[in-house]
């Protein structure tokens, strides 16, 4: 695919913000309101989608490796396994926390001053422990992962050019 | 009719039975069961607020109570983007 007409590419333009801005709404709010890492991504995953069906998969090869989406993702899968195991390392630095594994150990407590509020309504952010943290990791994780999956089958099976 | 559409119809019907008789034994929308209580829907709902920090219960299960749930969602996407990138690997100069 070598991207299609110039129609497709403005109206992709002007609609390719609003949907990154509604993903990582999503993500960022996850928490709070309907949705979470898992939908937030596949929200972002699908305006990445839409990037490559109107460009072309080889002029986003161009601009973006899916080795590095490979490692954004295994960033996201890091950054969740590591926030789980906290839970059982801070147990052992303070006898003060009670925690296991994927405990949530910010929440409730006035060490850490960051997200250590309990969920007073929809509008403050800064609450629910490590949930908003993982959200960012699994939504970096899905973001990574859907667009590769995308991204190679679609660069692995392109028209050739000239044929 | 051959010998393959034919077992494809009783696979239907068997399927199709267990599909009835489900939705004939499904819990009524709304009303309380005294019999089938569900003591952890209600605990999850009265406490998810106070031991999560979060508004949403949804999230506050996904990622607090049932976290190692999610862990084994992750390794699936993980699982399939690997599966995805190694089949297609080949088939690029």
């Amino acid at each position: 695919m070598s991207g299609m007409s110039r129609i497709v590419k403005t109206i992709t333009n002007v609609a390719f913000p609003f949907v990154m801005i509604y993903g990582l709404y999503v993500i960022a709010h996850g928490h709070l309101t309907p949705g979470g890492g898992f939908q937030g991504g596949a929200v972002v995953a699908s305006g990445l989608a839409m990037i490559l069906v109107a460009y072309g998969s080889i002029w986003v090869v161009g601009k973006v490796k899916e080795k590095h989406l490979s490692v954004l993702e295994s960033l996201g899968a890091i950054g969740f396994i590591s926030l789980a195991f906290f839970g059982i390392l801070l147990v052992y630095l303070y006898s003060s926390f009670e925690g296991t594994f994927f405990s949530n150990f910010l929440i409730g407590q006035d060490t850490i001053p960051i997200f250590n509020e309990i969920g007073k309504g929809l509008a403050n952010i800064n609450t629910a422990g490590i949930i908003p943290l993982m959200n960012f990791a699994v939504g970096l994780k899905v973001i990574a992962g859907l667009f590769v999956i995308v991204l190679v089958m679609a660069y692995s099976t392109r028209i050739k050019e000239g044929k | 009719m051959s010998g393959r559409n034919f077992a494809a119809i009783i696979f239907f019907a068997i399927v199709a039975v267990f599909l009835v008789f489900s939705a004939l034994m499904m819990h009524p929308f709304g009303e309380f069961d005294e019999e089938h209580y569900p003591e952890m829907d209600q605990y999850i709902i009265d406490n998810t607020q106070n031991e999560t920090g979060a508004d949403n219960g949804v999230t506050g299960v996904v990622f607090d109570y049932r976290g190692f749930d999610t862990l084994g969602e992750a390794t699936v996407l993980f699982t399939a983007v690997a599966g995805v990138i190694i089949l297609f690997r080949r088939l690029k100069k």
